[in-house]
């Protein structure tokens, strides 16, 4: 049972064992192959528990192993190359970095509003609502590739029609997180207690007032907490930028309205895809330097959370 | 109590007076529109989605007929065969090896994180796991065909399920896709598994239930609606997944459900003819719209039973 059994439950715990030996005394029955049953279930569950904890190293030593001998700072500068000596990963950064700046700039504000309408105006009650919920717990296990379907046929071409640019990688991995944004925004708002905002609209507060003011500074932390759980995701997603064109060679700095544009898993992927030798270490020293990003901003939203949260 | 007030001032001759604020405050208005706006967003990118997945099937589908589609068994775009069934395979050949691995592993995690692991193992075992979570498939999919597959190759007992795997093997791809599985099975099973009131637990202790008795004769069964809302995300998450398939099943349209051998899953075949040299607006590149139509199909029936699910064990316990 969980740690934080109050002192009921742990009386009740002692009745408990204490009725468990008396019957087992009464029948006169060795408690032995229960002990030994219960052992092994136990044993099962820690290997389940190891099981996983070692694929999720085995991941991360694989990578550090094969790429920790390409890598170094040249990978930051030199550009995108099929020669293995020469290849680097300095469009791939500099793409990415763009992406995720326009994904937090539009993310961001359009996921909390959402999240407040959600949370503080929009009743359950109503139908259009309810559908809205559900359409985005949906839209948040649709998968990745079909989001680059939507940025090729939507954005890229028809109706909005910009091409295959930065741009539009940004936009449908705007889409992609948006749900991920959204929902871990309201949980953050929902967190605030109702008090809060009772004391606020009693002082005469109105409503946007009480909001902009204490409900919002309140979830911040919870907010960004999430935001930076779905920028990482972002971050790491390949399969939508390949259906944008990101998956051809670029060896010029990307431009946001035109021109072609790569990030850092695509080539990644476009890397490890290619069998010269070198090539792979080349890849494997990019996940490494994708991973430490990642594992930055991991901690750093846990340290947030860790600094911030607040115990109502 | 408003309707009675209203009367009895229009019983009196006097204009009716609501309580509301003198100024008509449009500013919070526009503030709530602008909201709301932002909320609807969703569903016009669900609408997008539909149209963009549509558009170019409802043109495929007037060249290649919907019996040939679904009936037939091959699968070549580059010389008109137009069976799906190879892809469709290729996926639940992945995802059923998947499911194999991460549901014990994923449920196993989730037992002993709700029930046996003491509150400090917790709280490092829990974030670890999100870790997991949060790698990308990328990152996987290169463990999986630089380490896994030679890995599996060397150590493959003889000819065990018609022989040592080649380059590309389902059953690597499988396991990788399971271990991203992993952690949403464990941390959506655990949250059920600890919403499960004590008392439960209590009263079957009371009886002289054994610990392990508890876990999965009184915990899990209640659990058990938050229990397959998680696999069914899982599998609806497997069959999405693409990188992960695209490096390591290979692109070889194979009707074949052996863990050893090469096949297609739609997601691989989206990905790579995506980034082939396919002229667009030609029937075989609109292969892609008609594949992605399945695939949403698929995963949106599995996310509506999800969050079925999810919903039960909230009414239940919360």
């Amino acid at each position: 049972m969980s740690g934080e059994s109050g002192p009921v439950s742990r009386r009740v715990k002692f009745a408990a064992d204490g009725a468990r030996s008396a019957t087992l005394a009464a029948l006169d029955r060795q408690p032995g192959g229960h002990v030994l049953r219960n052992r092994l279930f136990l044993g099962l569950l820690v290997i389940a528990v190891g099981i996983a904890l070692v694929g999720l190293a085995a991941i991360l030593i694989d990578a550090v192993a094969k790429g920790q001998g390409r890598l170094g700072f040249d990978l930051l500068t030199k550009s995108t190359s099929a020669n293995a000596e020469r290849a680097g990963f300095r469009e791939a950064i500099v793409g990415t970095a763009f992406l995720m700046g326009l994904v937090i700039l539009m993310a961001v504000p359009i996921g909390v509003s959402a999240a407040v309408y959600l949370e503080e105006f929009g009743s359950r009650e109503r139908w259009w609502n309810r559908l809205i919920e559900l359409n985005i717990q949906n839209l948040a296990a649709v998968p990745a590739v079909i989001y680059g379907i939507l940025g090729l046929a939507f954005i890229a071409r028809g109706p909005i029609g910009i091409g295959q640019v930065l741009f539009t990688g940004a936009l449908t991995l705007t889409l992609l997180v948006l749900p991920t944004v959204i929902i871990a925004s309201r949980e953050a708002i929902r967190a605030v207690p109702p008090s809060i905002r009772e004391g606020s609209l009693a002082l005469g507060a109105t409503q946007w007032q009480t909001i902009w003011r204490q409900v919002l500074p309140a979830a911040m932390p919870g907010i960004l907490t999430g935001v930076i759980l779905a920028v990482s995701r972002a971050l790491g997603e390949a399969a939508p930028l390949l259906l944008l064109g990101a998956f051809t060679f670029v060896t010029f700095l990307p431009n946001v309205f035109e021109g072609g544009f790569t990030a850092l898993p695509v080539l990644i992927y476009n890397y490890a895809r290619r069998a010269q030798e070198g090539m792979p270490e080349v890849a494997a020293a990019g996940i490494i330097i994708m991973l430490a990003v990642l594992l930055l901003m991991n901690s750093f939203a846990i340290w947030l959370r860790n600094r911030f949260e607040q115990k109502w | 109590m408003a309707t009675q007030d209203l009367s009895a001032a229009e019983a009196a001759g006097l204009p009716a007076r609501r309580l509301e604020a003198q100024s008509r405050r449009y500013g919070e208005k526009a503030i709530k529109a602008f909201l709301a706006a932002c909320a609807v967003l969703s569903v016009i990118t669900t609408t997008a989605i539909l149209f963009s997945l549509l558009t170019p099937s409802i043109g495929f589908f007037q060249e290649v007929p919907l019996t040939e589609f679904f009936g037939s068994t091959q699968w070549f775009p580059s010389q008109a065969f137009f069976g799906v069934l190879p892809l469709v395979v290729g996926t639940l050949n992945v995802v059923l090896w998947s499911m194999v691995f991460a549901i014990p592993i994923g449920l196993g995690a989730a037992i002993y994180l709700s029930e046996y692991a003491p509150r400090r193992v917790r709280k490092v075992i829990k974030p670890v796991l999100e870790v997991l979570a949060g790698i990308p498939t990328v990152a996987i999919g290169f463990f999986g065909f630089y380490f896994l597959v030679p890995l599996l190759r060397d150590i493959w007992p003889g000819d065990f399920l018609g022989g040592p795997p080649g380059a590309y093997m389902a059953g690597a791809a499988a396991l990788c896709v399971g271990l991203m599985i992993v952690p949403i099975i464990s941390s959506i099973s655990e949250d059920a598994m600890s919403s499960v009131p004590g008392g439960l637990r209590e009263g079957a202790y009371a009886l002289g239930a054994s610990k392990m008795r508890v876990a999965l004769r009184v915990v899990f069964p209640a659990a058990l609606s938050g229990i397959v809302a998680s696999i069914v995300l899982g599998i609806s998450r497997a069959i999405g997944e693409t990188m992960i398939v695209l490096m390591v099943a290979g692109n070889l349209a194979n009707i074949s459900l052996n863990p050893v051998e090469i096949v297609q899953a739609m997601t691989a075949y989206i990905g790579i003819t995506a980034t082939g040299d396919i002229a667009t607006g030609t029937v075989e590149y609109d292969t892609i719209f008609a594949v992605g139509v399945l695939l949403f199909t698929m995963t949106l029936v599995m996310n509506l039973i999800s969050i079925r699910f999810v919903r039960k064990f909230r009414e239940v316990y919360e």
